[in-house]
C-alpha cells in the first residue's frame, strides 16, 4: 500500500484525488448506466430520471435472455427428438436467441484463441532464434498488415468466401479473426522470447535434447505471461468483432454475440433493456480476465510489441 | 550473398520456417491473397452490375477518387478526426499516468476502474453510448437539462453533434491504451534522476519537460503511431455511433465511407481503388514514424 509522501502539500493531494475522481466517473458512468438500464423493469425502460438504480429494480430482461423454463425445455426436447443436437440446439436458438449467440461467439472465440497461440507462438520464436533469410522483410510486413483498412480485405475476403462457398459459415469467420490477432501476437510473442536468456537453451542442448523439444519444454513454459496475453488479446479479438462478422454471416441461427446484440439496439424504443443485459452479460467475462491479467498487461506491453 | 552460402542458411535454418509456416499459410490466406486481389479489382469495373463480366478500366477508378472533391472533404474529416482524438487520448493518458505513478492511497483501486473503458468490448462502447445520445432518453442530455440546466442537444440528428458525440465515445474509448503504455514508460525511469533534479532546485515543471518527457518518448512515440493508424480506421466507433453515417452520410470518415461503397452500393472496383488510396496514406506516415522512432531510440 503505498503511503502519502511528506513532501506534497495537501492541497496538491485534494487536487489529484478531485481530478481522479471527476475522470474515473467519466470512465464508468457508462459502464454504471448500461448496468442500470438492464435492471429497469419494463414500463420504466423510457424513463428521464437519472436515478442509475431504478426504484423497482428487476430481472427481467437478463430472465428473458437466458431463462430456461418449463415450455423453452420441452420444445428444445423436441427438437432432440427431430434432429439430435443440431436439432435441439436449433430449437433453443429460436427460443432463446441469445442463448444461441452465447454458445456460436463461444465456440468462435475458443476456436480463434487456440489457433492463435499455436501459431503465434511458434512463429515468434522463429523470429526471436533465428537469422532466417526473409526473417526482416517478413517483420516489416507483418507491421504494414495493420495498416490495412478493413475494407481493403473485407471485400476481397467476401468476393473470395463467396465463390469457396465458405461464405455463411464460421470458418470463414475463424481463419478471419485468427489472421487479423496474429501479426501483433507474433510481434508480442517474439518481444518476449527476445527476454528470454539464450543459455538456458544452449545448457538443454548440451544435455542432449532435441530443438524442438529444447522450444516446449523449456522455453515455451517460461513464456507463459507472454501466451496468457496472446490468448487474451485473441479472444477479445473474436469475442468483440463486430464487422467481419457482419459482413460473413447472414444466417440468423448462426450470428455471434455482436450482430445479434446490435439487433436488440436498432430497435432501440423496444429492446433497449435486452440490449443493456445482454451487453453487461458480454462484457463480464472479459472485463473480468483482463483486470485479472492487467498487471500483466501493462509490462507485457512495454516489453513487447509495442517497443518493437 | 551467393548460392551456397543461400542453400547453407536455408538449411541450418530450417526449423525456423516450419516454425512460421502455418502462421504465413494462413496470413497468405486471409492477408495476403485479398491485398493482391484487392489490387486486380482496384482496376478493374467491377460492380454489381459487373459483378461476372468485370473488365480492366485501367486507372479509372483512381481517376474518380482523386477527382471527386468528396475525397478531399473526408481526408480532411478524417485527418481532423485522428488529431482529435489522438490529442485527448494522449494528453488525458500521460497526464493519469503522471498521477498514478506517485505513491498515492487507492492508486491500484484507481488504475483498475481507468482501464475499464478498453476492457469493453468497442462494439458495446459504441452502441451504449449511441443510447446515451437519444434525445429524448439518453442520459448525456438528461444530465445536461437535470444537473447543469442546459439545453438538450440533437445528437445523433445533427452532423456536427453526431460528429461530437462519435468523438466523444472515442476519447472514452481510447486514454486508458496510452495510460497503461505511459504508465510501463514511467516505471522505467529512475528516481535517482528526480532526486538529482531536486537537489540542483529544477520545479515540477522543469522536471517534466527536461526527465520526464525526453524519457517517455521512445515509448510513446510507436503507441501513438498504432493511435494513429488505429483512429485513421476505426471503423467501430464512427459507424455504431452514427448508425452508418446517419444524419444522411454526413458522418462518415474514408473508411466507413469505403464500407459503404462497398456493401450498400456495391461498387467494387471503386472502393478497392479508394482502399488502396488510405492504405497508400497510413503506410507513408507509419514509414516516416517508424524511421523517426529509431532516430529517437539512437539517441537515447
Amino acid at each position: 500500500m503505498p503511503k502519502f509522501e511528506k513532501t506534497t502539500s495537501l492541497t496538491t493531494y485534494v487536487l489529484i484525488y478531485a481530478i481522479l475522481l471527476v475522470v474515473t466517473a467519466f470512465a464508468v458512468y457508462p459502464i454504471l448506466q448500461v448496468i442500470g438500464v438492464s435492471l429497469r423493469p419494463n414500463d420504466m425502460l423510457h424513463t428521464t430520471s437519472l436515478r442509475l438504480i431504478p426504484p423497482d429494480a428487476s430481472l427481467a430482461s437478463y430472465r428473458t435472455l437466458i431463462a430456461i423454463d418449463q415450455p423453452v425445455r420441452e420444445k428444445v426436447a423436441a427438437g432432440w427428438e427431430r434432429g439430435g443436437l443440431l436439432g435441439a440446439y436449433r430449437a433453443l436458438t429460436r427460443e432463446k436467441p441469445f442463448m444461441g449467440w452465447l454458445l456460436n461467439s463461444t465456440l468462435v472465440s475458443f476456436l480463434v484463441t487456440a489457433l492463435s497461440v499455436a501459431l503465434a507462438s511458434t512463429a515468434g520464436y522463429a523470429f526471436s532464434r533465428y537469422k532466417f533469410i526473409g526473417r526482416d522483410g517478413s517483420l516489416i510486413a507483418l507491421i504494414t498488415t495493420q495498416m490495412f483498412p478493413v475494407t481493403m480485405l473485407l471485400l476481397p475476403l467476401f468476393l473470395m468466401l463467396i465463390k469457396l462457398k465458405v461464405y455463411n459459415t464460421y470458418w470463414g469467420l475463424i481463419i478471419a479473426y485468427s489472421a487479423t490477432a496474429l501479426p501483433f501476437c507474433i510481434w508480442q510473442m517474439k518481444g518476449y522470447y527476445d527476454t528470454v536468456p539464450y543459455s538456458l537453451e544452449e545448457a538443454a542442448r548440451i544435455d542432449g535434447c532435441s530443438q524442438f523439444r529444447t522450444f516446449y519444454q523449456i522455453v515455451l513454459p517460461l513464456a507463459m505471461p507472454a501466451l496468457v496475453i496472446t490468448a487474451l488479446f485473441s479472444f477479445m479479438a473474436a469475442w468483440s468483432e463486430y464487422l467481419v462478422a457482419a459482413v460473413i454471416i447472414n444466417d440468423r441461427a448462426l450470428y455471434t454475440l455482436p450482430i445479434g446484440l446490435k439487433q436488440f439496439q436498432s430497435n432501440f424504443e423496444t429492446q433497449w433493456g435486452l440490449y443493456a443485459a445482454g451487453a453487461v452479460l458480454v462484457c463480464i467475462p472479459v472485463v473480468t480476465l483482463f483486470l485479472f491479467l492487467s498487471r500483466w498487461l501493462i509490462s507485457g506491453l512495454t516489453l513487447g510489441s509495442v517497443k518493437g | 550473398m551467393n548460392a551456397t552460402a543461400l542453400a547453407q542458411n536455408f538449411r541450418e535454418n530450417r526449423l525456423a520456417y516450419l516454425y512460421i509456416l502455418p502462421s504465413f499459410l494462413v496470413l497468405g490466406f486471409v492477408v495476403l491473397y485479398p491485398f493482391l486481389y484487392n489490387i486486380v479489382i482496384s482496376f478493374s469495373n467491377m460492380s454489381l452490375s459487373h459483378f461476372l463480366d468485370w473488365r480492366f478500366v485501367g486507372l479509372e477508378q483512381y481517376r474518380k477518387v482523386f477527382t471527386e472533391p468528396l475525397f478531399y472533404v473526408l481526408f480532411l474529416k478524417t485527418l481532423l478526426w485522428t488529431a482529435v482524438n489522438l490529442f485527448f487520448h494522449v494528453t488525458i493518458g500521460v497526464f493519469l499516468a503522471l498521477l498514478l505513478n506517485r505513491p498515492l492511497p487507492g492508486r491500484a483501486l484507481f488504475r483498475t476502474l481507468l482501464i475499464l473503458p478498453w476492457a469493453v468490448p468497442q462494439y458495446i462502447t459504441a452502441l451504449t453510448w449511441r443510447g446515451m445520445f437519444n434525445y429524448e432518453f439518453g442520459a448525456i442530455n438528461l444530465i445536461m437539462q437535470q444537473v447543469f440546466n442546459l439545453a438538450p442537444v440533437q445528437w445523433l440528428s445533427d452532423p456536427f453533434w453526431a460528429y461530437t458525440a462519435a468523438t466523444l465515445t472515442n476519447i472514452w474509448l481510447g486514454f486508458p491504451f496510452m495510460m497503461v503504455i505511459a504508465l510501463g514508460g514511467l516505471q522505467s525511469i529512475p528516481r535517482e534522476l528526480y532526486e538529482a533534479a531536486d537537489v540542483d532546485g529544477a520545479s515540477a515543471w522543469q522536471q517534466f519537460w527536461t526527465i520526464t518527457a525526453p524519457l517517455l518518448k521512445p515509448v510513446m512515440v510507436p503507441a501513438i503511431t498504432l493511435g494513429v493508424i488505429w483512429t485513421f480506421n476505426n471503423f467501430n466507433v464512427i459507424w455504431l455511433v452514427s448508425d452508418g453515417g446517419k444524419p444522411a452520410d454526413s458522418t462518415h470518415i474514408l473508411v466507413s465511407f469505403v464500407y459503404r461503397q462497398v456493401f450498400n452500393y456495391y461498387r467494387y472496383g471503386y472502393a478497392a481503388a479508394l482502399s488502396l488510396v488510405i492504405f497508400g496514406i497510413l503506410l507513408a506516415f507509419g514509414i516516416r514514424f517508424i524511421r523517426q522512432t529509431k532516430a529517437t531510440e539512437a539517441v537515447y
